[in-house]
């Protein structure tokens, strides 16, 4: 192994794979940062021009398109609610209060920091652990998928803000309702699809994201003439150090999150998009209703929770890849692809046969991550200037880029149409005070919770047996159980002791 | 306009689908390899993924949308889905130019299983024919349960009473026959092919007219007595009504790409078996595919 592990170093660190890394990354970043191209986009789009590599540059190449794509995703995130990826939709939830508070710059650098430390964490990881976690992988079924998806819909509560805990499982329920659209997963068959062609393959998340996020603050920032981005919102170098008192808030945050997010990663059938879902509603529950400014308000630490996590999820996505050939999102899918096509067999053989790529790649993200954090950080003060465009040019720039985005993911007309809808419902339940976290919660777990959901009570002919039969299965039935019922708890003894 | 004599100046290839899948591969490969070859002065390709594949097919049926040099890439799940009215359109609207490549259905266990045999396998299931849990990478009474449903039609069971789990792609139900979810794995050869030459699964029997080289030892299903064979081919379809001078120019273009060294490269690149059916052979292939298709679904209760 030790060998293999020299071999890779060896090979990584050519010159030529160097050039490959640092091209990949700035690649990956810059599409990544376009509102609705995420990672998956990315990598379809470097494939041609891999033909002429031989394998470990290749795979180096689209890797660091892949992890950059995911570490450039939080940018439109933060400065203009409009998540570049699925990865970074939770990032926008403080990211974006903060850079309407006039702090873009430090929401830039904790998100740069965060997704550096999560993707260092999640090398070491795979380097260390691969083959250990591969075997964890396995043992992981559609009965314990299907349950962690309920565990992370007990988050819903804690992404409503006070007193919305209500109207959050309602909209919770409205998203599960719009995950529905689409072709059913189990049987094969249209359902509410109204007979609409372009409806058969289901709602985009990055629309419904791009729709309810950007699109709406937009139309409410005009209907309730509060628009943002006359703020003097700049960001000098200085601002990128954080002080000691960030460091000391998000440091715990990152390294739980790293954790927790690759653990998620190397499930193959989580990612990354669950991954920041659960980070950010864990430390939003772990912080209380003391943080200050609270969770969803532009809090360093609701900032740092995704980014640490989706990063380190990334990553994380390369242990079942790599060590068993099997692909956990549509993005490895894709990688997978490409690497047969180069003659490489992802799996226990690559390990074999193949010992300098496989471990070139992973000393590759070493490489990548410091790189991503070089190329990133002295960019920050340009990126945050846009927010200094006044509001009559930069809302009207946000909304070419919403259309755009939606249309060059499918170049379809009629997903402008839908987003278009989505907007104006959102827009509408804004008004009414209804959260929208939930509803994409809702969305990217009840597609998951139902398929396997479905194939649970198919391999248990239609009965629950799951639940005792598999310890996983019970373990997060119980965490469920005591996620919804601690809170209620908690509250009667606050209006105890009012 | 000018041609040479047989080589054709430009190819439009429309994938239904999106960049890095199954029909953008083929469709990629194809147009470099004619490139490289030197049949073809120049190939485009145009992604329109959405509606499982009917909005390419809709652009192909289009005429403000197509143009003469469009073909469009397609493979069996064509025949599914338009059978279940998923599709509006029907392959007989289209121009049949020819297959390419193709795959066969097999049937998998893994490679530590008790079930070392077909034959074990259809006794297993003749005794009780619930006993084993089939993953399989696509829909119910899509591709891979047709295969299935194939095999249980073949050794004399009824294929309703087939347990069939659905997984999202061939990954995942590779992952559920590997962490042992299920016991059997119904998918192609060329979905597999990788784990089998790693040696984690063991492929039973092929539903194949005779044995592939890459498995030499795998049987079929016909020569153990169980007459069926299961193909998922992919090939090209040309705009409707196209003139039957330019549909043999293609042809005739495709037929000579297959003996050039670029083509075997790609072959050997995707571990692709080539199966090649042109003109009116390939839509007599096709027709009786259909009525395959129709018989399998109607067993499953798909078709009324």
């Amino acid at each position: 192994m030790f060998d293999g592990f020299l071999a890779g170093v060896d090979t990584a660190f050519t010159s030529f794979n160097m050039l490959m890394v640092i091209t990949g990354c700035f690649a990956g970043t810059f599409i990544g940062m376009l509102p609705g191209l995420g990672p998956a986009t990315a990598v379809a789009l470097m494939i041609p021009m891999t033909w002429g590599l031989d394998p470990a540059a290749a795979i180096i190449l689209m890797a660091g398109v892949y992890y950059g794509a995911v570490f450039g995703g939080s940018t439109s995130s933060i400065l203009i609610n409009a998540p570049g990826c699925s990865s970074t939709v939770a990032t926008a939830f403080d990211g974006y209060p903060m850079a309407q508070r006039g702090a873009a710059g430090k929401a830039l650098a904790v998100a740069a920091w965060s997704s550096f430390s999560g993707g260092m964490f999640g090398a070491v990881g795979l380097l260390v652990a691969a083959p250990l976690l591969a075997k964890l992988a396995m043992t992981f079924q559609s009965p314990d998928y299907a349950l962690l998806m309920l565990l992370g819909l007990t988050a819903v509560a804690s992404l409503s803000g006070h007193g919305q805990v209500l109207k959050g499982y309602a909209m919770a329920l409205f998203g599960m309702m719009l995950a529905t659209v689409g072709t059913d997963g189990i049987t094969g068959l249209p359902r509410l699809t109204f007979g609409q062609p372009d409806l058969v393959d289901g709602l985009n998340f990055v629309l419904i994201a791009m729709a309810t996020y950007a699109l709406a603050e937009v139309v409410l920032g005009v209907l309730e003439d509060r628009l943002p981005g006359d703020g003097g919102a700049t960001a000098r170098f200085r601002d990128l150090a954080l002080n000691r008192a960030d460091v000391r808030a998000v440091a715990p945050v990152i390294a739980r999150q790293s954790l927790l997010g690759f653990l998620v990663g190397v499930l193959p059938g989580a990612g990354a998009t669950i991954a920041s879902f659960l980070a950010y509603s864990t430390e939003k529950n772990l912080a209380g209703a003391t943080a200050r400014p609270p969770f969803g308000e532009g809090n360093v630490r609701g900032v740092a929770a995704p980014e640490s996590a989706n990063n380190a999820a990334t990553t994380g996505a390369f242990v079942p890849l790599l060590t068993l050939g099997i692909p956990g999102s549509g993005t490895t899918a894709i990688l997978l692809g490409a690497m047969i096509a180069h003659g490489l067999q992802p799996g226990p053989r690559l390990y074999a046969d193949h010992p300098e790529v496989f471990w070139s790649v992973i000393v590759s993200m070493f490489v990548g991550n410091l790189m991503l954090l070089v190329i990133n950080l002295p960019m920050i003060p340009w990126l945050a200037k846009v927010l200094r465009l006044p509001s009559h040019v930069l809302m009207p720039l946000v909304v070419v880029f919403c259309l755009l985005g939606v249309y060059l993911v499918s170049f379809n007309p009629g997903d402008v149409l839908v987003l278009v809808v989505i907007a104006a419902i959102a827009v509408f339940l804004r008004r009414l005070d209804f959260p929208m976290a939930p509803l994409l919660l809702g969305f990217i777990l009840g597609g998951y919770l139902e398929d396997n959901l479905q194939r649970a009570f198919i391999l248990y002919d239609g009965g629950l047996g799951f639940l005792w039969q598999r310890p996983a299965s019970a373990v997060m039935a119980i965490a469920t159980l005591v996620c919804l019922v601690l809170p209620l708890f908690r509250r009667s003894g606050i209006t105890a002791t009012d | 306009m000018v041609h040479g004599d047989e080589d054709l100046a430009s190819l439009h290839f429309l994938v239904p689908g999106g960049a890095g899948g199954g029909w953008d591969t083929t469709a990629r490969a194809t147009g470099s390899a004619l490139i490289a070859a030197g049949l073809v002065d120049s190939v485009s390709f145009e992604n329109r993924s959405g509606a499982g594949g009917g909005r390419g097919f809709s652009t192909m049926l289009d005429p403000r949308a197509r143009t003469l040099s469009m073909v469009m890439v397609s493979s069996t799940p064509i025949l599914v889905r338009s059978q279940r009215s998923e599709y509006r359109q029907n392959w007989r609207q289209l121009t049949p130019v020819a297959s390419m490549i193709g795959d066969y259905g097999a049937i998998m266990v893994r490679a530590d299983a008790p079930l070392q045999s077909l034959a074990q396998l259809v006794d297993a299931l003749r005794a009780d024919p619930r006993a084993i849990k089939f993953a399989g990478g696509s829909n119910r009474g899509d591709t891979d349960h047709l295969i299935l449903a194939a095999v249980f039609q073949a050794v004399g069971l009824e294929p309703a009473q087939a347990r069939y789990v659905p997984y999202g792609a061939g990954g995942q139900a590779m992952l559920a026959l590997l962490s042992g979810e299920t016991g059997a794995l119904a998918s192609t050869v060329g979905e597999s092919i990788h784990q089998v030459r790693a040696g984690n699964v063991r492929v039973l029997a092929i539903l194949a007219p005779e044995r592939l080289p890459e498995l030499p030892r795998v049987p079929t299903f016909t020569e153990s007595g169980y007459p069926v064979e299961f193909l998922n081919w992919r090939g090209f379809f040309a705009v409707p009504d196209l003139e039957a001078v330019q549909r043999d120019r293609l042809i005739d273009v495709l037929t000579r790409l297959r003996s050039t060294e670029a083509w075997q490269a790609m072959l050997r690149r995707y571990s692709w078996v080539p199966v090649f059916h042109a003109g009116d052979d390939f839509a007599r292939y096709l027709d009786s595919q259909e009525t395959q298709i129709r018989a399998l679904m109607h067993a499953l209760g798909f078709l009324g």
